[in-house]
């Protein structure tokens, strides 16, 4: 298996590094957003985007396209910057987020926003709606992949393991989830709130190969979706070892900051740690 | 011969339509052998999927089935399809525009010996508050049939919200059938009689029982819930000048609300809503009893239609 070269990793890094900077932007000028979840997403939206989908911003509804659910659809600031950057639509765009004539909605919307496969908000449904996805890839011969975002508070959710159940039972090798696994969800850390360990076991014991990963490293990152494309039998879950609000001091592993935006000061401490001046 | 039920015709009308589109497919949660699409799943195995109970997860399954380019027809009892799986449904049928197909089973009391945990009465309610769903109640086995195809061929949400049995036959084999337009099955200009589903035959029965009393009923079939045809209504309305709703569905927020819905505001007619009182039923031996239990036998529909008319003549 080919890793990434040196110029790539920091390459993808540079992006996942501005990706963070124009979440908080946008989070910031709208009053509204989350934080903690954009930012612990960063590499993996990047990896995706930049180096592992089939895609084509010229042709967004491709047939042959991989599709991309953001199960956790409250990482929106992120999944917007990053359409964005990748070229789905004008990055000025983004500065209108929020307002009721822009198309970037609270949570996506396939309808109105560019690059959006599917709406998503309400948490659980990626793995069921990528199970359907993937059955449609195999009745028409296709080879796209689906690759779906949860938070690990998501796995709570009944609906993530009807769903894991399914993916096995058709041994979707197409379907790849992968976990935002920060630890902390709006009330607080997931180990407090309702825990979820063992999940890596869990996840195994549904009938998926499970690889764990630093989410916050490309090279294993890349890595881990070049191994998924190697699946045969089982769908694969990526569990990302992540930090909450990763990049900014203050906002790392805070419940706080799960949705709550930054005043103007906190915006330019937070850029500035990034390297950027507000 | 009796009326085949609902389902059965159902089943066939899948299996057959079924064969000449391949971008069919069928889901089930576990319910196959009851909803007979088994009969499609014996056929066609490799366009069935049984996604087991979890009908939230079936629903999903079913919009991605859709977002890759098929037509998913995705089946349950009504019950757990309007209450259990109605979030998926919101979200990511209507709200995302999926070409989903849902088929609403056991609808009313016709699961009369299960009681009201499987009952559905509040689903027409449901179903018709959410936007961009077209909800479809047919009133027998060949108009439930006679909508399979027409349920693919019209693109977005779609419910059709079916019994377990038999109704009384209303609807002819190769009758014009269109969905968002209403059927005037009798016409009368003493007292409209709008209905829909099982309801339908008995209001044609209550009509029969009301001309050997020198009333004549019209009748009005609504086998479209959502959008509602609000031209027939306001005609039957305007011809009439009082008006009965039936429906085998809570009195609150099915056809009869849509109906005063709609002639609030434009047409205020005296009427009177039939279905069940704000209440949950009782497990029965037949389903025919228990609605006649509940207050829709065909008698109670003829007396509360001479009720609405003293009340016309008052005014």
């Amino acid at each position: 298996m080919q890793g990434l070269a040196k110029e790539e990793s920091e390459e993808l890094n540079e992006i996942a590094r501005e990706l963070r900077c124009t979440s908080l932007r946008m989070i910031h000028r709208r009053q509204a957003g989350h934080p903690g979840g954009s930012l612990s997403a960063a590499e993996i939206m990047t990896v995706l985007y930049f180096k592992v989908m089939r895609i084509d911003p010229e042709n967004p509804n491709w047939d042959e396209r991989d599709r991309f659910l953001l199960s956790k659809g409250h990482a929106s600031a992120m999944f917007y910057a990053t359409l964005a950057k990748r070229g789905f639509f004008p990055e000025e765009e983004l500065q209108k987020w929020g307002e009721l004539d822009c198309h970037l909605q609270g949570h996506p919307d396939r309808l109105k926003t560019t690059g959006v496969d599917m709406n998503s908000g309400i948490l659980g449904h990626g793995v069921p709606i990528g199970v359907g996805l993937c059955l449609a890839a195999r009745h028409k011969r296709k080879d796209y992949r689906v690759f779906t975002l949860l938070g690990d508070g998501e796995c709570q959710a009944g609906l993530v393991w009807e769903g894991a159940n399914a993916a096995a039972k058709y041994a979707l090798t197409n379907l790849v989830a992968i976990i935002d696994h920060n630890g902390v969800q709006l009330d607080g850390f997931v180990e407090e709130v309702m825990p979820i360990e063992p999940l890596a076991e869990k996840w195994r014991s549904f009938g998926w190969d499970v690889l764990e990963v630093d989410g916050h490293d490309v090279d294993q990152l890349y890595q881990a979706f070049l191994q998924c494309i190697e699946a045969q039998k089982k769908p694969t879950v990526i569990i990302a070892r992540t930090i909450k609000g990763k990049g900014v001091s203050f906002m790392e592993n805070k419940a706080y900051w799960h949705g709550v935006a930054p005043s103007t000061e906190e915006l330019a401490r937070a850029l500035h740690e990034l390297g950027e001046e507000f | 011969m009796a009326a085949i039920s609902m389902r059965e015709a159902f089943g066939k009308a899948l299996l057959q339509y079924g064969e000449e589109n391949q971008n069919i497919v069928v889901l089930d949660a576990d319910t196959s052998s009851s909803t007979l699409t088994k009969i499609f799943a014996q056929r066609f195995p490799e366009r069935f999927y049984n996604i087991g109970i979890a009908e939230p997860c079936m629903v999903d399954v079913a919009v991605g089935l859709a977002l890759g380019g098929l037509i998913p027809f995705a089946n349950a009892f009504s019950a757990l399809l309007s209450l259990r799986a109605i979030e998926a449904i919101r979200s990511n049928i209507c709200y995302a525009r999926t070409n989903v197909k849902l088929v609403a089973h056991y609808a009313g009391l016709s699961d009369y010996k299960d009681g009201p945990t499987h009952h559905s009465i509040s689903d027409i309610a449901i179903f018709r508050s959410l936007p961009g769903m077209t909800l479809i109640v047919p009133s027998d086995a060949t108009q439930t049939a006679a909508f399979v195809p027409l349920m693919a061929k019209k693109d977005g949400p779609i419910t059709m919200r079916i019994s377990r049995g038999a109704s009384i036959p209303v609807h002819k084999e190769g009758e014009a059938l269109e969905i968002g337009k209403a059927i005037a099955r009798r016409k009368g200009r003493d007292v409209g009689l709008i209905a829909c589903g099982s309801m339908v035959g008995r209001c044609m029965a209550a009509a029969e029982i009301l001309a050997k009393e020198g009333i004549e009923a019209a009748v009005l079939e609504i086998h479209t819930i959502k959008p509602i045809d609000e031209d027939s209504i306001y005609r039957v309305a305007a011809e009439t000048g009082a008006i009965v709703t039936a429906e085998e569905h809570s009195i609150l927020g099915g056809l009869g609300g849509a109906v005063a819905e709609v002639l609030a505001e434009k047409c205020p007619t005296p009427m009177v809503r039939i279905g069940i009182s704000d209440t949950f039923a009782r497990t029965a031996l037949d389903t025919d009893s228990l609605m006649d239990a509940y207050g829709l036998s065909i008698d109670r529909i003829a007396s509360v239609a001479i009720g609405v008319l003293k009340k016309k003549e008052k005014r």
